[in-house]
C-alpha cells in the first residue's frame, strides 16, 4: 500500500514575509522611507552659511598646513598622561567588572544575583563616556583623576558584558566532567571553568586597553585630561597647525593600539 | 617518587617578574594622577549633592528638550545613511575578492582606519570649522565617523560570500543581474542590513554627545544646563537620554533579529 | 554493588525519558546498556551520578543510597563514581597531567587546587595510570593537541585516579574510528578487570558490545526490554530493542518513494 503524502496540492508558493504578518513588511518599508525623508528635511541646512563655511574652511586647513611640532613636549605629556589614565583604569575597570560579570552569567548565577548584575551592567552602558566624564570633573576636579574614574565607569559596562558573555559560552561537558569527579564549588571554577575563561578573559583585558585608550583621546575635551585636553586647547586657540600635528598624533596611537591588541589577542587565542 | 610541576623554575621566575613589571607600571601610572585628595574626599558627599540637585527632574523643561530631541535623532539617521552610501564604494575595494588592484585595497583600508580612529566628537570639532556649529556638522561627524565600522563589516560580509551558492545559480543558466539578485545578494543582504541598524543605534548615543561641543541635538541643552548649573534640568535631560538609548537599542535588536 | 530501582525521570516540559528503570551491577561486573539513540541511556547514567536529577526512584552504591545525599556529602560519594563521556570532556586549555590530576580534586583543598600542589602520592599514581593507558611522556601536552583516541585515553586515566566503586561510561566510543574504538574498549574492560572494578557502559555499537560484555541490557524508550548474554542477542531481539529506531528518517524514506512514483 502507498500512503498518501500529501491530502491538498499547493499551486501556489510566496516568500514567507518574516514579520507575524505580510501586510507588516511593505508597511515597515514606506514608514521607514517616510522617516527618512523626514529626517533629511528637517536638518535644516543653511546652504548660504555652509558655502560661507566652506570658503573659510579652505583658509583655516591652509593654516593647519604643515602640523607644527614645535610644542612637542605638551603633546609628549598628554600622550602619556592618556596612557596612564588607560592602565589604570583598565586594572581598576576589570578588577571590580569580573565579579559583575560572574553575576551576570546565566548559567552560574541564579536569577536574582543575574537580574542585578544585568542593571549594573546597563548602568555602565548607557550614558556615553562624555556625559560621565563631566560628573566626575564635578565630583573630583579638572585632570587625569576624574578621566580614569570615567573610564573605569565604563568598565563595568563594556568588560562585564562581553565577560559575562564569555562565560555563557563556555564548554558546560569540561565542567561536568570536573564535577563529576566529586570536586567542591571552589575547585570546579579553578579546574573547569578558569581554564577555559582565562585566555578570553586576557584577550578582553587587553582589548578593554585599547579602547580606553581611544576614550582618553576624547574625554579631556571637558576637562578630564589626557591628549584630549591638548587637544581641544589648541582647537579654543584657533593653533590649528598645533591641532593638526595632535590629530596625528592620535591617530597614531590609536592605530598603533589597535595592532599591539590584536597581535596580541592572536597570539593568546 | 616522581615530583610534577606545572611550570618550569624559570617560567615561575618569569610570571613573577611579569606581575612585578605590571605593579610597577601601575604604580607609576598612579602617581601621574596628581590626586588632589582633598577634592577625593568630598567626593562623595559632591555627588550626593550633585545627584539631590537633579531628583525630582524639572519636569516642565520638557517642551524645551522635545525639539534638541528630535534634531539628534536626525543627527544619527542622516549620519548613518550617509555612512552606508559611502560605505558601498570602500568596501568593495577593502574586500579581498573585490577590491581591483593591492594599491586600491590598501586604499580602501586606509579610509577604514582613519574613519575609525578619530573619535565623532573630534570630527564634529573639525566639521564645525568647516560648516559651522549646528546638526549639519554633527550628521557630516557622525556619518564620517561611521564609515570605518560599517564599511569593516561590509567588507566582512562581501569576503564570505560561498563562490559554491554563486556558481549553483550561475549553473542554472542565470544571466549577471539574476545571479546578482540570486547568488549574491540574499548572502548579503541580511549582514548589510543588520550592519546599518546596528549603527543607527550606536551613532544615536554618540549623537546625544555632540552638543557638547556645540554640533547639534540634545547635548547642547545639556551642556547649557551644565554651566548654568540647572542641575534638575540636568536630571531630566539625563533621564531622556536614557530613555532613548534603551528604545533605541530594543527597537535594534528587534529588527536584527528579524533581518539576521 | 550499585543497585538501581524504579529510576523515573522527564526533563521540563518533555515526557518521561526513563519510565521506572531498575538494574544491578554486582562487585566485579562488567555491564553493557544498549539501545536507540533518545532512549534515555544517557540520561540513566547521569542520574545516578545526579549530574541530572531523578525525579523517582533509589539508587544505591554499595549499601549508600545516593538519590538523598546533598551538597558535600553528594560531592563524596562522586569521587567514588567515576565517569568516562562520549566527547571526552577534557579541559581542554590544561595538560594531560592537570587534566588526569583532577579526578582527585575532591581530596585536595581549594588552595592546592590553585597551586597545583597535589600530594606526592597522587602525582605517582597519575604517572602511573598514564603509563597504564599508554601515554607516558605525554604529561605536559595540552589536552586540545591530542587526537581523539588519545584524549579518551585521557579520559580513563581522570576516572581511574578517583580510585572508584564503579564506572559510569557513556558512549566512550562514539567520537572514534573502528579501530581506536575496539582499542579504547578493550583498555576500558582491561583495566576494570584489573583494578576489580565493575563497569556500566553505554554503547551504539552492537559488535563492540557483543565483542566485550559478560551482560546486556536494552533500553527502549526508558525501559528495559532486554538483558542477557550477547549469545542471547538474536536479530529478533535486536529488532524488539531498537524498534521504532529512526522513524523519522524511515517515514521521510517512505514519503520519498511515494512521491517517485509519481502520486
Ligand atoms: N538536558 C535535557 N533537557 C531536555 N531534554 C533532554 C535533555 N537531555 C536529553 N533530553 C531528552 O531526553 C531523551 C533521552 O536522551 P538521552 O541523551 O538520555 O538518550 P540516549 O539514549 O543517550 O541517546 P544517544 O544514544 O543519542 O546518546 C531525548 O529525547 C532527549 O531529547
Ligand atoms: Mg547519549
Amino acid at each position: 500500500m502507498m500512503r498518501m503524502s500529501r491530502p491538498t496540492v499547493v499551486t501556489e508558493w510566496r516568500r514567507p514575509s518574516a514579520f507575524p504578518a505580510r501586510w507588516m513588511g511593505p508597511a515597515l518599508g514606506l514608514g521607514l522611507a517616510a522617516f527618512v525623508l523626514w529626517n533629511l528635511l528637517s536638518l535644516q541646512v543653511d546652504p548660504a552659511r555652509v558655502s560661507r563655511g566652506l570658503g573659510r574652511a579652505w583658509i583655516v586647513f591652509g593654516r593647519a598646513f604643515p602640523p607644527d611640532w614645535s610644542r612637542w613636549e605638551l603633546l609628549v605629556e598628554g600622550v602619556i598622561e592618556s596612557l596612564q589614565m588607560a592602565a589604570l583604569s583598565t586594572a581598576l575597570g576589570v578588577l571590580i567588572a569580573t565579579p559583575v560579570a560572574v553575576m551576570a552569567a546565566r548559567n552560574f548565577s541564579p536569577l536574582g544575583v543575574y537580574a542585578v548584575g544585568r542593571g549594573i551592567i546597563s548602568l555602565g552602558r548607557t550614558f556615553h563616556e562624555i556625559i560621565v566624564a563631566i560628573l566626575f570633573v564635578k565630583a573630583v576636579g579638572f585632570g587625569p583623576f576624574a578621566g580614569m574614574l570615567t573610564l573605569t565607569w565604563g568598565s563595568i559596562g563594556f568588560f562585564g558584558k562581553l565577560l559575562a558573555e564569555q562565560i555563557e559560552n563556555i564548554d558546560r561537558g569540561q565542567v561536568e566532567a570536573i564535577r563529576a569527579t566529586g570536586a567542591g564549588p571552589g575547585a570546579v571554577l579553578v579546574f573547569g571553568v578558569l581554564p577555559q575563561v582565562l585566555p578570553r578573559f586576557v584577550g578582553l583585558t587587553i582589548y578593554q586597553w585599547d579602547i580606553h585608550l581611544r576614550q582618553s583621546a576624547i574625554i579631556g575635551i571637558v576637562g578630564a585630561g589626557g591628549i584630549g585636553t591638548t587637544l581641544y586647547n589648541s582647537f579654543a586657540r584657533y593653533d590649528y597647525d598645533f591641532s593638526l600635528a595632535i590629530l596625528l598624533v592620535i591617530v597614531a596611537i590609536v592605530l598603533l593600539g589597535e595592532a599591539v591588541s590584536a597581535a596580541a589577542r592572536r597570539r593568546i587565542q | 617518587m616522581r615530583a610534577w610541576r606545572r611550570f618550569s623554575p624559570l617560567q615561575t621566575a618569569l610570571r613573577l617578574l611579569a606581575r612585578l613589571g605590571a605593579a610597577v607600571v601601575l604604580l607609576w601610572a598612579l602617581r601621574g594622577m596628581d590626586i588632589r585628595w582633598e577634592f577625593v574626599s568630598d567626593s562623595p558627599a559632591q555627588m550626593g549633592d550633585l545627584l539631590g540637585r537633579m531628583f525630582p527632574p524639572d519636569w516642565a523643561f520638557a517642551g524645551e528638550v522635545v525639539d534638541p530631541l528630535v534634531q539628534t535623532i536626525n543627527i544619527a539617521t542622516v549620519g548613518t545613511i550617509l555612512a552606508v552610501l559611502l560605505s558601498i564604494p570602500v568596501a568593495f575595494l577593502a574586500a579581498r575578492n573585490t577590491t581591483f588592484n593591492r594599491a586600491t585595497y590598501a586604499l580602501g583600508r586606509l579610509v577604514m582606519s582613519v574613519s575609525r580612529s578619530v573619535d565623532s566628537l573630534i570630527w564634529a570639532l573639525i566639521f564645525i570649522i568647516v560648516v559651522g556649529p549646528g546638526s549639519l556638522a554633527g550628521a557630516l561627524a557622525v556619518g564620517v565617523r561611521s564609515i570605518g565600522f560599517v564599511s569593516k563589516l561590509f567588507a566582512e560580509g562581501i569576503e564570505e560570500i560561498d563562490r559554491g551558492q554563486v556558481e549553483a545559480i550561475v549553473a542554472t543558466g542565470a544571466g549577471r543581474f539574476k545571479v546578482l539578485l540570486y547568488g549574491i545578494v540574499p548572502q548579503i543582504r541580511p549582514v548589510f542590513a543588520g550592519v546599518c541598524i546596528y549603527r543607527w543605534d550606536i551613532n544615536i548615543r554618540e549623537s546625544t554627545v555632540l552638543g557638547i561641543v556645540g554640533a547639534g541635538g540634545i547635548g547642547f541643552v545639556l551642556n547649557t544646563a551644565i554651566l548654568g548649573l540647572e542641575w534638575s534640568r540636568v536630571g531630566l535631560i539625563l533621564l531622556v537620554i536614557l530613555g532613548v538609548v534603551v528604545v533605541s537599542e530594543a527597537l535594534s535588536a528587534y529588527f536584527r533579529k528579524r533581518v539576521a | 554493588m550499585l543497585e538501581v530501582a524504579g529510576l523515573v525521570k522527564a526533563y521540563p516540559g518533555g515526557d518521561q525519558v526513563l519510565r521506572g528503570v531498575s538494574l544491578t551491577v554486582k562487585a566485579t561486573e562488567v555491564v553493557f546498556v544498549i539501545g536507540p539513540s533518545g532512549a534515555g541511556k544517557s540520561t540513566l547514567i547521569r542520574c545516578i551520578n545526579r549530574l541530572v536529577e531523578p525525579d523517582a526512584g533509589s539508587v544505591r552504591l554499595d549499601g549508600v543510597e545516593i538519590t538523598r545525599l546533598t551538597g558535600a556529602e553528594l560531592r563524596r560519594a562522586r569521587r567514588h563514581m567515576a565517569m568516562i563521556f562520549q566527547e571526552f570532556n577534557l579541559v581542554e586549555r590544561l595538560t594531560v597531567m592537570e587534566n588526569v590530576l583532577s579526578g582527585r580534586l575532591g581530596y585536595v583543598g581549594l588552595w592546592q587546587a590553585w597551586r597545583r600542589r597535589f600530594p606526592p602520592e597522587d602525582v605517582e599514581l597519575a604517572f602511573e595510570t598514564l603509563k597504564r593507558v599508554g601515554l607516558s611522556g605525554f604529561e605536559n601536552k595540552r589536552a586540545d593537541e591530542l587526537s581523539g583516541g588519545q584524549r579518551q585515553r585521557v579520559g580513563i586515566a581522570r576516572a581511574l585516579v578517583q580510585r572508584p566503586k564503579i564506572l559510569l561510561v557513556d558512549e566512550p566510543t562514539s567520537s572514534l574510528d573502528p579501530k581506536t574504538s575496539e582499542a579504547v574498549m578493550a583498555l576500558i574492560t582491561r583495566l576494570a578487570a584489573e583494578e576489580q572494578i565493575p563497569a556500566l557502559i553505554n554503547i551504539h555499537d552492537v559488535p563492540l558490545a557483543r565483542q566485550f560484555a559478560q551482560r546486556i541490557l536494552g533500553l527502549n524508550q526508558g525501559v528495559f526490554v532486554f538483558e542477557g548474554t550477547p549469545e542471547d542477542l538474536t536479530p529478533a531481539v535486536l529488532d524488539l530493542i531498537y524498534a521504532g529506531a529512526g522513524e523519522e528518517l524511515t517515514s521521510a524514506l517512505g514519503a520519498l518513494s511515494v512521491s517517485d512514483t509519481g502520486v
